[in-house]
């Protein structure tokens, strides 16, 4: 049994699973059964200006039979009196000193209003802040959640002044709806934050019902953009992860989020540098009990790899990602056909003609058509492999004797 | 009676005919049907498992990639969940309650997902779980079956000396003697088997209980009550039921069960087998050993049965595989002696098997052949259970027992066929968890809880008394 306890930036938690500030964390009692069920900690659904929901404020993209692939919502924060959530935050706390308690926080962009607001949850005895600007619908229109993310010297300075009189950890909470990654990311450690979560969510019209014209989610005749969650947007949020974690200025924690539904979708943010990871989406579809798997499933990854501490494969992948320009220019893959494992759908073939170099041709084999690689057309792009249905019936091998690597970067500047 | 009857087909056809009927998934069908699983709540599937297997959780954990984790959430609720992957009536129990039947159409095929993760870890010796802290105590279990392996193996975990006494060979009871062998080869079994071995459970083989050891060379019933500080019986039921007609005792003439055991040595050329055979019985025994003695070569097999088609007791499924093997059936018959043909008759060396119609007309039927396999149920074993371990039998000679499997000698447990009159395996593991739970309560007063002993309601979540 590896130890799966973490202590992301001050705060400790019995495991690095924690649920993001979202629905499934609207209240106390919600939140205890999450930690019954397993999870080690939960942030709160962000405390702030009173607000007024509407409905509906889900919608969701299907990938055939799989539903919800991607979510998309344009719930507001929290809309419980602030008193009964600050309360119901002591008792959980109290009742769970062992999880991490993190209250999440968005109020407008005054000094005052932050330092009221941080010390009044601070009295709570929760173990750390998250801080909104992240929310891409309804209170970015108010300049409040993405519109802070979005512009790096507010970030920075909001953070200061929560730092100013917070005595607890602070995570800034990043959007993802900016061009580059690093400005926001770099400003919140600037400002002094001891961590930052990411990513928040994406702005996105998820659909239109094309008999009534109306996009999704239809809320009396009208629709505005919301933010877009779930499976979908791993690999977004794998790459602004990366883009922190590999550069050398940046220094402090991250706690992942974005489509994370398994432990397998854990360990890869970990392995790019993630100290701990947020899930909300699956949870909304499948409840608390998955984090039992999460558990589990990482337990015996960790005992198979014979890594002791969960800890100890944070950033292991980093020193793998890299920009374009160190890439070796001459390692050369091929895709090969195995007729034992081959189906003989042929979508290689077609993928390849149609969506990349006409490196495929029919052999006649056994007695029935099989798709072969003509080895000098094929760039190895992975087209093939990728569409393939059959596992183990494409492998790509390797052609080159890795005795003569060369970047871009070498070759022009030789 | 033939005796090179079973080379009336080539050996490597008999093979073929024996394969396993549900085949291991490949890694791509796996994934495909764990992710086709909608992960239910409160699962109607997990309600219709005996055992309550967490089935969403395990086909979960198969779709994640985690096969260790998803073999001991089976494992957890069932020790003899890999045999249940394979023999279990899932028709009617797990996969028949799957919400895919009014969805698509087509329910998972939970019973082959568990065989996949089952797999997995038993090819690997995979160990998942580890013998309780040693709590001095004592328990005798006779009968190693799924009931006994079931109660050995939880109260193995729980810290207890577990024997296990069984009058055979080899351990695993039915489980090893009497699954028909394309459903399951006893492989299987005495990997389960070997499973409960690793947590320290001693098999003592080759050794009955009876009441005065000296004349037999078993162990007395008085003997075990010393040596133990309780006693599960797990025994089942005993010889094939007599059929009270002339000629039953003819060469030619055997029991199911005698039968489907000497298969299981898959040793074909040793089994005996007629080249035309009547099943008297139209339970699921009676398919089995229908549809194997067709599977050897027999050129014609007829099951008989003295109710009406939609009376007969083999499941559904189990019907349509025999028709499918192309066995023939009578109906409304009942047999009223079997005669030897021998030297006089049509068939050299065969039987004459007489019945009577019991539609009403009484009118007799004549079906030559040269085999009769019995398939008319099960003895009970009364005087076991009176005479040697005296606890006290309901009207139909079932062991009586509180919902601890506690029978009217506080100190034994029984469960099993001999508690049900005759049931699946699956029934059979769940009343060894319950033993098992009711044992170690009785003995320390302590209550346990094992993995699918009891389904509860999931707690439902307060109301918020905010508006929102």
């Amino acid at each position: 049994m590896a130890d799966l306890s973490i202590n992301f930036a001050g705060i400790k938690s019995p495991n690095p699973f924690w649920l993001a500030s979202a629905p499934p964390t609207n209240m106390g009692s919600m939140i205890e059964r999450a930690f019954d069920a397993g999870w080690g900690g939960a942030v709160w659904k962000t405390l702030g200006e009173p607000i007024t929901n509407v409905s509906s404020r889900l919608a969701a993209i299907d990938h055939g039979a799989m539903r919800m692939i991607g979510l998309n919502n344009i719930e507001l924060i929290t809309d419980r009196p602030l008193e009964v959530n600050l309360k119901e935050i002591a008792a959980c706390k109290k009742k769970y000193p062992k999880n991490a308690v993190i209250a999440s926080l968005m109020v407008e962009s005054k000094r005052e209003a932050w330092h009221e607001i941080v010390k009044r949850t601070q009295d709570t005895g929760c173990d750390g802040f998250e801080l909104n600007f992240g929310c891409p619908h309804g209170m970015s229109e108010r300049g409040m959640g993405a519109a802070m993310g979005q512009v790096p010297e507010y970030t920075c300075m909001v953070t200061e002044w929560v730092k100013e009189v917070s005595e607890i950890p602070v995570i800034v909470k990043l959007t993802p709806n900016v061009t580059n990654i690093l400005p926001p990311g770099l400003a919140a450690a600037k400002g002094g934050a001891d961590a930052v979560s990411l990513i928040n969510t994406i702005n996105s019209i998820i659909g239109v019902d094309v008999d009534t014209m109306v996009p999704y989610p239809n809320v009396n005749g009208k629709a505005a953009h919301g933010g877009y969650c779930g499976p979908a947007v791993k690999p977004i949020a794998l790459n602004m992860v990366a883009e922190l974690a590999r550069n050398d200025e940046f220094i402090i924690p991250i706690s992942g989020i974005g489509g994370v539904s398994n432990w397998r979708d854990a360990v890869e943010f970990m392995l790019l540098g993630a100290g701990s990871v947020q899930v909300c989406t699956a949870v909304m579809h499948y409840g608390y009990r998955i984090v039992e798997d999460m558990i589990d499933g990482l337990n015996n990854y960790l005992d198979e790899k014979g890594v002791a501490s969960v800890d100890d494969i944070v950033g292991k992948s980093v020193g793998r990602v890299t920009d374009w320009g160190n890439l070796d220019l001459n390692y050369d893959v091929k895709a090969h056909v195995h007729e034992d494992k081959c189906i003989r759908c042929n979508l290689c073939y077609v993928a390849c003609e149609d969506g990349a170099h006409q490196s495929f041709e029919f052999v006649e084999s056994n007695g029935h058509r099989y798709p072969r690689v003509i080895e000098e057309e094929c760039v190895g792009c992975n087209l093939c492999y990728l569409v393939c249905p059959s596992p183990g019936a494409i492998t790509m091998e390797r052609r080159d004797d890795g005795s003569n690597p060369q970047t871009w970067k070498e070759r022009i500047h030789k | 009676m033939h005796k090179d009857s079973n080379f009336h087909i080539d050996p490597d056809q008999i093979e073929r005919n024996f394969a396993e009927i549900h085949p291991a998934m490949t890694p791509a069908e796996a994934a495909v049907e764990a992710n086709r699983c909608l992960f239910c709540f409160d699962a109607p599937c997990m309600h219709a498992c005996p055992t309550h297997i967490d089935i969403p959780g395990f086909i979960k954990k198969i779709a994640s990639g985690n096969l260790k984790g998803s073999a001991r959430v089976i494992f957890d609720a069932n020790p003899v969940g890999a045999t249940c992957a394979r023999v279990c009536p899932v028709e009617v129990l797990c996969e028949g309650a799957c919400v895919e039947n009014t969805l698509l159409q087509k329910p998972i095929e939970i019973g082959r997902l568990q065989r996949y993760a089952t797999d997995f870890t038993i090819s690997k010796e995979i160990r998942l779980f580890e013998a309780g802290e040693p709590n001095g105590k004592s328990i005798g279990i006779v009968g190693s079956g799924p009931a006994g392996l079931s109660c050995a193996t939880y109260l193995a975990r729980l810290g207890y000396a577990v024997k296990i006494y069984d009058k055979r060979a080899f351990a695993g009871g039915l489980d090893t003697y009497g699954m028909a062998e394309y459903k399951m080869p006893r492989t299987v079994s005495l990997d389960e088997v070997a499973q409960a071995e690793a947590l320290g459970v001693e098999f003592i083989l080759n050794t009955e209980i009876v009441q005065a050891p000296e004349a037999s060379g078993g162990v007395s019933f008085a003997d075990l009550k010393q040596r133990h500080d309780a006693i599960f019986l797990g025994i089942g039921l005993g010889a094939t039921n007599k059929l009270g007609i002339a000629g039953e005792d003819l060469d030619g003439v055997y029991d199911a069960l005698h039968f489907i055991e000497k298969i299981k040595t898959r040793h074909w050329s040793s089994v005996p087998l007629g080249k035309s055979v009547v099943v008297i019985g139209a339970g699921n025994t009676a398919v089995d050993a229908a549809t194997q003695a067709k599977r050897l070569g027999a050129e014609r097999v007829v099951m008989l049965y003295r109710r009406s088609e939609s009376e007969m007791p083999a499941y559904d499924y189990e019907y349509e595989l025999a028709k499918q093997d192309g066995i023939e059936f009578v109906w409304q018959a009942a047999p009223i002696k079997i005669l030897s043909q021998e030297g006089v008759s049509i068939v050299v060396g065969g039987l004459l098997l007489t019945c009577e119609k019991t539609d009403g007309s009484r009118e007799l039927l004549e079906i030559p052949c040269d085999m009769v396999i019995k398939a008319i149920g099960q003895e009970k074993m009364r005087s076991f259970f009176e005479d040697v371990a005296g606890v006290a039998l309901d009207e139909k000679g079932r062991v009586i027992v509180n919902e601890q499997m506690q029978t009217s000698d506080a100190r034994i447990f029984a469960g099993g066929d001999c508690v049900n009159g005759g049931g699946e395996a699956v029934e059979a593991a769940q009343m060894g968890k319950h033993a098992a739970i009711g044992i170690h309560s009785s003995l320390t007063g302590e209550t346990v809880e094992f993995a699918g002993a009891i389904l509860r309601d999931p707690p439902k979540a307060p109301v918020d008394p905010n508006p929102h």
